[in-house]
């Protein structure tokens, strides 16, 4: 996911209406506490009573790259298992009780962390911090067999819905294979392969618990319209009896680097190819992270980009183009992807991606390609502001800057690392981490009628 | 990033500010916890009840116009500087006839391809370069040009979305463009089962001469056929201030904005004529319950469509059947998602809906089934939907109830979340207190009531069954439950010849 993990923050008052260009980097202000409890547990608490809401947000720093090989997909599988139950709620109780409260929830797994979140009515929130703990200290007392089989079949069917029954889906898990080789933890994907959801056990769930759910292990970010003294109590009271758990092994991380072009082509039950090129590039928040965010904006960010204009626009060979950097904490991969139009091959297509890459490596991009840019980036920023729980809302925000930085509040210098770039450093970072010598090119094409 | 739920619709609470704080019960608790050593385990042996309610402060609508009659819906929100300012036209796809299927959708696309003095590319680059975002598009009863920006740059990117809105000048060269890139994405909806499973249910239900019975972007070939003068006529016919309005929400206040706006939209006169108005033909109810299967062969799922025609947004009945489709096919908890998800596992998720639209749209319970478990969903489903016909049990009540009522605040956070509550009530025509008195009504139904739309809206034994998958499979096993007579359908069918 794109820039999952960004800022927090709330803003001063807003400028006067005027007729001015686009202006200078806002004032930023974000408002927190936090706290660690004896146990390890971190917590953090953020207050913002616009609305009768409140937010419990958690995140475990474990992913699918802490998986063994032939256990693929365990901790996506094991994230479907923190909402059936606990020591102190019967199965079915954790939804039961928080829709009859008003409350929702969800949770998502990557490759380096697995989130969770409740959002609520202010008025029951302790409601959210009971079950968040329970299970974060009582998840083992009412696991079994019968209740991972039935999360099993749900997963290898979002498995099916998410990947292989939706068009181009096998794409990325294949590129994943591509770009890392066997045995990086980024080489498979967070889904998992159908043989080892198959395989996953009972003990292989109680065993990836007891290692990687320890409170030490955690951030818990309670926010919204919340009274921090109150809450801090709350968590403690809830909170303290979680046991202390084991610190996860650090893990040594093969370096990796492509040193030559690998090429695949796969079919799919799809009308037109579609070229997925991609490189291995810097980890999210390492330098070159943000010149890349940018480097994706010039080349396929618009209609003023110069694939779109000219793939799709100009020469009308293409349905689309899209560019990103997919950052990650050990290695980000930068992707450009295009579909042909009907009549039209992917080589065309190539052809002209790679003399726009090439150009793009010889000449800096002009200053209002890059403003432009920036300009949306900071936008962003102020849009990411506008809820607060959830996917993508303030407290996850808050809770992915601490993870990764620890520091909750890195809003303003995740704004600065953009705000600092100039056309220079774009055409450096195009041509030090895209070289078209040094890449994974894959084709998805219709199949063979039979 | 894989994530645990299929359906993650969010309504999440926002009203300006209010400080509710935590009631009394949360205090009291609070005194129990700070007795207690760091260590000692807290008694779990009952949830924390919640206490009263937070007092639910709506948004404040101040009801504006311009000096040409156009009315201005205005919700100050002072959190974030981002303002959402949108132009609602109160027409769309639904007015279309006869072969002009899909002018609404590309009229409305038409609108950024030139502007005023600018040209595609230009708009665009002017757009982006404030960091903003403007779009336009329509709906079966509306057509809307939304634009978000930074409160700092609203002043510069109104008149730009001002000339989208009233001078759009219809180009030529990109409405080829619009065309090629239309057609290729007709062939490509042709891979997505979902989008096929749509599709032929809509087409089912309705007929291909009725206008709900094709997608809003029409066929290839109407797409085809469409020439600059049919967009412009539509565009006449239908982007009038007499049909329209501006709804405003964020963190600007009215003396700021309405200058702005006055100059920007005030002067926009109406063209001769009247407003146009949908006249939708009523369709019949089916005597027997037909399954259409369309074969995608090699499909791991099948995506499954089960209903018939519903409810128009006007119905008297909107609130009990909101709380019926919360315990039917809306919540996680409720019958259909915990049936085949989370005691079977036959799928990631499945729901039900009502679509409510100006005249009767579609109500189906829909998921994407694996194969082999095809035919065995489909007995759970009608499982649920006939289940649903006897009194729902006070617990599962309350349940559907409060998650309706208690998440309300949600639905009015964000500046999106708010100006779509305003759209709604603009093109719906909702009464001025709708929002005030919304928890009231939902907390005001019965399980009788429940059961009265159920049995009044849900007839199981009538449905149209829509079945996207791997024939050879699935075929036998359907035929062996006897639920009605089996239609083939092809792609071809649904979509029309390949483009």
């Amino acid at each position: 996911m794109r820039r999952a993990v960004a800022l927090i923050v709330l803003l001063a008052a807003s400028p006067a209406l005027a007729q001015t260009p686009p202006t200078s980097p806002k004032k930023i202000e974000v408002a927190y506490t936090q706290f660690t409890l004896p146990n390890g547990l971190h917590v953090i608490l953020h207050e913002d009573h616009s609305v009768p809401i409140a937010t419990v947000n958690t995140w475990f720093h474990v992913g699918s790259a802490r998986e063994k090989p032939s256990r693929t997909g365990l901790a996506h599988l094991f994230e479907h298992l923190m909402f059936m139950g606990s020591g102190h709620v019967k199965p079915g109780e954790f939804d039961e009780w928080l829709e009859a409260a008003g409350g929702e929830n969800n949770a998502s797994t990557s490759n380096d962390r697995t989130n969770y979140y409740i959002n609520v009515p202010s008025n029951a929130l302790e409601l959210a911090l009971f079950l968040e703990s329970d299970r974060m200290g009582y998840l083992l007392d009412t696991m079994t067999p019968k209740t991972v089989d039935a999360q099993r079949d749900v997963v290898k069917n979002e498995r099916r819905q998410s990947y292989e029954n939706r068009p181009y889906g096998i794409a990325q898990p294949t590129l994943g294979e591509m770009l890392y080789p066997e045995g990086h933890p980024y080489h498979w994907p967070v889904i998992g392969y159908m043989p080892d959801l198959t395989a996953a056990s009972h003990q292989d769930v109680v065993d990836f618990f007891k290692k990687y759910y320890a409170p030490s292990n955690a951030s818990l970010v309670v926010a919204g319209d919340i009274d921090p003294a109150k809450t801090r109590a709350l968590v403690e009271k809830w909170f303290s009896d979680v046991k202390l758990g084991p610190e996860p092994e650090p893990t040594t991380i093969p370096g990796v680097a492509l040193t030559t072009v690998t090429k695949k082509t796969i079919a799919d039950r799809v009308q037109l190819p579609r070229l997925y090129l991609a490189w291995l590039t810097p980890p999210h928040f390492a330098p070159g992270d943000a010149e890349l965010d940018v480097v994706a904006d010039v080349l396929a960010g618009g209609k003023n980009s110069r694939l779109y204009k000219r793939l799709v626009y100009e020469m009308q060979i293409a349905q689309d183009v899209s560019a990103f950097q997919g950052s990650a904490n050990l290695s980000s991969s930068f992707q450009i992807v295009a579909t042909a139009r009907p009549g039209h091959t992917i080589a065309e297509l190539q052809k002209v991606i790679d003399e726009e890459l090439q150009k793009l490596q010889r000449e800096d991009p002009t200053a209002r390609e890059l403003e432009r840019s920036l300009n949306q980036i900071e936008a962003s920023f102020f849009d990411r502001m506008e809820r607060l729980g959830g996917f993508g809302g303030k407290a996850d925000q808050i809770n992915g800057y601490f993870s990764e930085t620890g520091d909750p509040d890195w809003f303003n210098e995740d704004l600065s690392r953009y705000r600092a770039l100039s056309p220079s450093h774009i055409r450096a970072a195009a041509t030090h981490y895209l070289p078209v010598d040094r890449r994974v090119e894959l084709i998805v094409e219709p199949e063979k009628k039979p | 990033m894989t994530v645990r739920k299929f359906v993650a619709q969010v309504f999440r609470p926002a009203v300006s500010s209010t400080h509710a704080g935590l009631k009394s019960c949360t205090t009291l608790l609070l005194v129990l916890a700070t007795t207690l050593s760091a260590q000692r385990a807290p008694d779990r042996s009952h949830p924390p009840q919640p206490g009263p309610a937070p007092a639910l402060k709506l948004p404040q609508i101040q009801k504006r116009q311009l000096s040409n009659g156009l009315p201005v819906w205005l919700v100050e929100l002072h959190e974030v500087p981002v303002v959402q300012v949108n132009l609602l036209v109160l027409s769309g796809s639904a007015i279309e006839t006869g072969k002009k299927f899909g002018v609404a959708s590309l009229t409305a696309a038409m609108l950024e391809q030139g502007a005023g003095s600018r040209s595609a590319l230009e708009i665009a680059d002017a757009i982006d370069y404030l960091g903003a975002d403007l779009s336009a598009a329509s709906g079966f009863d509306s057509t809307a040009v939304r634009l978000h920006v930074p409160v700092s740059h609203l002043a510069d990117a109104v008149p730009i979305m001002a000339d989208i809105a009233l001078r759009p000048t219809f180009p030529g060269e990109e409405l080829d463009r619009q065309r090629q890139q239309r057609l290729t994405s007709i062939l490509q909806a042709r891979d997505d089962p979902a989008a096929i499973a749509a599709a032929t249910f809509a087409r089912v239900l309705y007929g291909p001469e009725h206008r709900y019975g094709v997608p809003t972007f029409g066929s290839a070939e109407t797409t085809k056929a469409f020439a600059v003068d049919d967009l412009k006529s539509f565009y006449a016919s239908i982007f009038r201030p007499d049909n329209a309005a501006l709804i405003v929400v964020g963190d600007v206040t009215g003396d700021l904005v309405l200058p702005l706006l006055e100059s920007a939209f005030g002067g926009w006169k109406p063209a001769a004529g009247s407003k146009p108005a949908a006249a939708l033909p009523a369709v019949n109810e089916p005597a027997a319950r037909t399954i259409y299967i369309v074969d995608k062969p090699g499909a791991p799922q099948s995506q499954i469509r089960i209903g018939w025609i519903g409810v128009p947004r006007s119905t008297p009945d909107y609130f009990p059947l909101r709380v019926l489709n919360t315990a039917l096919g809306e919540s996680f908890t409720s019958r259909l998602n915990n049936n085949l998800r989370e005691q079977h596992g036959y799928t990631y998720g499945a729901s039900s809906t009502f679509d409510m639209r100006a005249a009767a749209g579609p109500f189906y319970a829909a998921a994407g089934v694996q194969t082999d478990k095809t035919s065995e969903s489909l007995t759970e489903f009608f499982k649920e939907l006939n289940g649903i016909l006897k009194p729902v049990p006070e617990e599962e009540l309350t349940r559907a109830k409060n998650y309706i009522a208690l998440r309300y605040p949600a639905a009015f956070e964000a500046t999106g979340d708010i100006s779509r509550q305003l759209e709604n009530a603009v093109v719906y025509h909702l009464p001025d207190d709708y929002f005030s008195t919304y928890v009231q009504k939902i907390e005001a139904v019965t399980a009788a009531d429940v059961q009265r739309v159920a049995q009044k809206y849900l007839t199981p034994g009538r449905f149209a069954v829509v079945v996207v998958g791997d024939e050879k499979t699935i075929e036998p096993k359907i035929q062996a439950l006897n639920l009605g007579p089996i239609k083939k359908l092809t792609v071809d069918d649904v979509f029309g010849p390949k483009p």
